[in-house]
């Protein structure tokens, strides 16, 4: 009998083939939100062994700002490419046409006109019932009682007072006509299982998580990286060639880097667990007020 | 070395380490005053599980709002919701993770008292151990009483009673036992089968994380080792295959497989199967996975399979194995909670959904409801919004199920409302094979359901893989009773020591040299213990602990049978020790340290253990490759060294016992020598 046992990264996997299988079985358009991100590899990667030896019955959707690090795109193409992944990607063209940019119009107005809008904008277009994404309840309070099927109305909007209780491993997923769903296959995984599990399964990830010798200035106390022209550099500010890596991956001039020297997976492990703060430190827009994430995910950002 | 040395100097090892690490999931049943939040706060904090950005958050935000009034308020920490936070209250289930460095935990964390009954039934459908605070002045209070009455009705299978609060009532131990006893007395009505007692100070942190300097009298584990050490593995079902087909996945004409989530029991290649509810039979042809085709798969598992025969089998049909089946029938009877504001109607269409078939179906009858406080049952004719009722429900096509007792998987259901698509309900599925035993006992123990729990889940006992029933029926024969007969005061004669100290031969000269002296005695040994009762552990350190307290059990069983056990077990640590004593405690433990020293022991050992421990061929070696903490105040230490006999080391135990009046002859026996 000693050997009928799964450790808790093996339950955790079976958990979220559990929930992704059972998504697809259910709704009619699902689509994965993929964000090129450690959790998002993860998604995938699990997606791939819930259909094996099938392919994804769902395409990936990445909303494109404009402004990811230019790794992260090369590694996107690549990735889909290796594994014959049916990949979608979505820009708001009005915003960019205006010219919507992180520097002149600040990191709300930018994040929800390219992000918030853009996504709302491709799911209504796709006409999508159900959207996977990376979330886990361990990354900031608000998302502790985050429902793994979070109910959305036809406006895409969370309403903290209408979700629906979820017991055992029984999923409710009866909507109407426009509603649709966000589905959180990992939000039971911690940081750590998430890198753990890379590390594992040996999940390619962007090289961005590894620290390099990158031109970067400090700004407001973050490490941004100058990841190409576009950078509006401040008058006396000048690049320098620094040791870093990011803990979390986004929009370039919105992603604080931290000095580091971990240039492997392990050490980068280490590293966080040996860190002092939580990862979501390194991202910029969630510094505005308390409860801003909480307020975010009512106007229908993730 | 601990965990922490361990990143430093070795991440990979780490790693290694941490990825073997099993999942335990625990809810924690209180309100706010009991401690709750505090508690939590303080797992979290001492395990190191909170980081420095949201404790300077929490600093910030102990001046704006917090109860406190100094220091750090840790329910803070928890309460994730910004309307709420301003509210005051906790509203919703909260999920929190948190690792140390024997498991990882998921805490469902339930608020005590608004929407009580639908929070924590959420919370603990998930749950293997429920943690009840009870405030130490308060006593056991009505929501306790809830508490404890949703956990035995969710079938938690572990409950924790956490005395909290103990600094206020000056860690007393008559306080702690007279709220035992209380709390014993009460759950004797419920279906808990493993209750353990813990006093703890969630604000001093006494026997939360450390054990407490403040309560020297307990000698049971701390919180957190508890729940570290707590055996889960035999929990799982793997007796019963039940595999709910979830999606069929078909890339090409040449490949049809049935993907899904093996919720109890055990797959393997090439074995005979039966769809239901069609009947048909099959056999299965492979195990298809990502990661390659294994010969066999277990629950909770997440597969494909592959079967020979092409019949038809959709989302909805259960594989089962042919001589072990469930039931399938479009009527059952169930406890059905209520979850929704408007009231649950009679004969209204609802659907039903239970593994992965949608069913439309309407609850028939409603036999009784049930108060949750009292666990009154009341006659009426709805269901309102967290109450609790036992009803009949009729599906418009059959399923196939499993008591909810025998199977949570099997035996769970939602009701969904067909106009809100809303979750309306929760329901258990009760064993048929009571329900109409049931039904004739109904109306003759009126008077018994003011004390008597719900009868339907408590029948149906029998069919659990184990037996949950804490209903203790008092034994007609007191101990001196016994004691008169058997001419003698039983006690537990426990020997540890390192492997191969010389534990086992000295147990059985003393066994020969007790019965020779007219004494009933007997043996266990950890050999003997783990050919037959533990045969199902391996030796990992929960699992270690798991039989030692399977075998302090057994030597308690012994002494409460009247006779005089010797227990010879390596029992390497001082917390597994402790848990022993106090299991065997109204009897007498009498600790032995066989304390040969190692090069005795290895000289000793003729199977060469030692050196293959010392090449790693042997894992968790006491000694070697685990630790053995030396007992630090034996009543007799005992010494295989330098040539000393066995039958000193006999000599020296029973002038121990005698002086002590451990040994008492308590009625004129005959000292019967052969």
């Amino acid at each position: 009998m000693q050997g009928y046992h799964l450790t808790h990264l093996r339950q955790l996997e079976a958990e979220s083939i559990h929930i992704i299988r059972e998504v697809a079985a259910e709704f009619e358009r699902p689509v994965m939100l993929y964000s090129i991100g450690k959790d998002s590899s993860v998604l995938v990667h699990l997606a791939r062994k819930a259909f094996h030896p099938s392919k994804l019955p769902f395409p990936l959707l990445h909303i494109d700002t404009g402004w990811k690090f230019k790794a992260m795109i090369a590694f996107r193409d690549e990735f889909c490419r290796s594994h014959g992944l049916d990949l979608l990607v979505h820009t708001n063209a009005e915003g960019k046409a205006q010219g919507i940019n992180p520097f002149d119009h600040g990191s709300k107005h930018y994040t929800d006109t390219m992000k918030t809008v853009a996504l709302k904008q491709a799911l209504d277009l796709g006409k999508y019932d159900a959207a996977f994404g990376g979330a886990r309840r361990d990354e900031e309070k608000s998302r502790a009682k985050e429902r793994v099927y979070s109910f959305r109305d036809r406006f895409h909007q969370w309403d903290p007072k209408n979700q629906r209780p979820e017991l055992w491993n029984l999923y409710n997923g009866r909507i109407k006509p426009g509603e649709s769903i966000r589905v959180f296959p990992l939000s039971n995984w911690t940081e750590l299982d998430v890198w753990q599990y890379v590390h594992l399964e040996g999940i390619p990830i962007v090289p961005l998580y590894l620290a390099a010798k990158r031109p970067v200035v400090e700004r407001d106390g973050a490490l941004i990286m100058v990841d190409d022209e576009r950078m509006r550099l401040h008058p006396g500010e000048k690049p320098t060639e620094r040791m870093v890596r990011f803990r979390t991956l986004g929009c370039y001039p919105l992603s604080g880097a931290i000095e580091s020297t971990a240039t492997s997976l392990p050490e980068v492990i280490k590293e966080m667990l040996l860190a002092r703060d939580s990862e979501r430190q390194g991202r910029v827009i969630d510094f505005d007020q308390d409860g801003s994430m909480e307020l975010k995910k009512r106007e229908g950002y993730f | 070395m601990r965990e922490s040395e361990l990143i430093n100097t070795d991440i990979e090892a780490y790693l290694a380490l941490h990825e073997k690490k099993d999942l335990l999931r625990f809810m924690t049943c209180g309100s706010v005053d009991d401690g709750k939040s505090t508690l939590i706060g303080r797992l979290l904090y001492d395990s190191k599980q909170v980081y420095e950005d949201h404790l300077r958050a929490l600093e910030t935000d102990s001046i704006r709002v917090g109860k406190a009034g100094e220091g750090i308020d840790f329910s803070l920490l928890l309460d994730g919701l910004k309307a709420e936070r301003e509210q005051g209250i906790t509203i919703d289930v909260a999920y929190r993770f948190f690792t140390t460095e024997k498991r990882k935990f998921i805490i469902a964390d339930t608020p005590g008292h608004e929407q009580y009954t639908r929070n924590m039934i959420t919370g603990g459908s998930t749950a293997d151990l429920a943690v009840i605070l009870v405030d130490a002045r308060l006593g056991v209070l009505t929501q306790t009483r809830r508490h404890s009455f949703l956990a035995s009705l969710l079938r938690i299978k572990h409950v924790v009673v956490a005395i909290n609060k103990m600094d206020l009532v000056e860690y007393s131990e008559d306080r702690f036992e007279t709220l035992r006893h209380d709390y014993s007395d009460f759950a004797a009505r419920l279906e808990l089968s493993d209750v353990q007692f813990i006093p703890i100070s969630a604000l001093r942190g006494d026997n939360v994380v450390e054990p407490s300097d403040q309560m020297p009298w307990y000698r049971g584990p701390t919180l957190l080792h508890y729940l570290e050490n707590v055996h889960i593995a035999s929990d799982r079902n793997l007796i019963d295959l039940r595999f709910p087909v979830q999606y069929v996945i078909r890339p090409d004409g040449s490949f049809r497989g049935y993907a899904g989530t093996l919720v109890s029991g055990i797959i393997r290649r090439g074995d005979e199967i039966l769809a239901l509810p069609s009947g048909k039979k099959n056999r299965v042809k492979s195990i298809v996975t990502f990661d390659g085709e294994p010969e066999e798969a277990f629950a909770p598992m997440a597969v494909t399979l592959e079967l020979e025969k092409e019949i038809d089998i959709s989302r909805g049909t259960t594989l089962v194995r042919v001589d072990n089946v469930p039931y399938t029938s479009r009527r059952f009877e169930a406890m059905l909670v209520w979850m929704a504001d408007e009231p649950l109607v009679m004969g209204r269409e609802y659907i039903i959904k239970h593994t992965n078939s949608s069913v439309s179906g309407q609850v028939t009858s409603l036999r009784y409801r049930i108060d949750v406080n009292t666990l009154h049952r009341e006659t009426v004719d709805r269901l309102a919004l967290n109450e609790i009722g036992r009803v009949g429900i009729e599906l418009t096509r059959p399923i196939s199920y499993d008591p909810y007792g025998t199977n949570r998987e099997m035996g769970s259901f939602i009701v969904i409302d067909r106009a809100t698509n809303g979750t309306v309900g929760a329901g258990m599925i009760i064993d048929r094979r009571t329900q109409d035993a049931d039904t004739e006992t109904d109306t003759e123990t009126e008077t018994e359901t003011e004390t008597g729990g719900h009868v339907g889940a408590r029948k149906s006992t029998t069919a659990g893989p184990k037996s949950t029933n804490l209903r203790s029926h008092q034994s007609l024969v007191s101990p001196d009773a016994r004691a008169a007969r058997a001419g003698q005061t039983p006690c537990t004669i426990w020997l540890t020591g390192l492997p191969f100290s010389g534990k086992t031969p000295i147990a059985y000269a003393l066994e020969r040299r007790l019965h020779d002296l007219g004494y009933l005695v007997t043996v266990i040994a950890g050999s003997t213990l783990r050919r037959g009762l533990s045969i199902d552990l391996g030796f990992k350190e929960t699992d270690r602990s798991e039989n030692i307290r399977r075998a302090a059990s057994v030597a308690r069983l012994m002494n409460d049978a009247g006779l005089i056990t010797i227990a010879a077990f390596v029992t390497p640590l001082r917390s597994d020790r402790e848990v022993a004593k106090a299991i065997i405690a109204p009897h007498g433990c009498h600790e032995v340290f066989v304390g040969t020293s190692i090069e005795t022991c290895e000289q000793r050992d003729e199977d060469g253990l030692y050196a293959r421990a010392r090449r790693g061929e042997v894992e968790n070696f006491s000694g070697v490759s685990a630790p053995y903490e030396a007992p630090t105040s034996p009543e007799v230490v005992l010494s295989l060294d330098n040539g000393a006999s066995i039958d000193a080391a006999v000599d020296a135990v029973v002038v121990h016992l005698e002086r002590s009046g451990a040994l008492k002859r308590t009625s004129g026996h005959s000292q019967d020598k052969r």
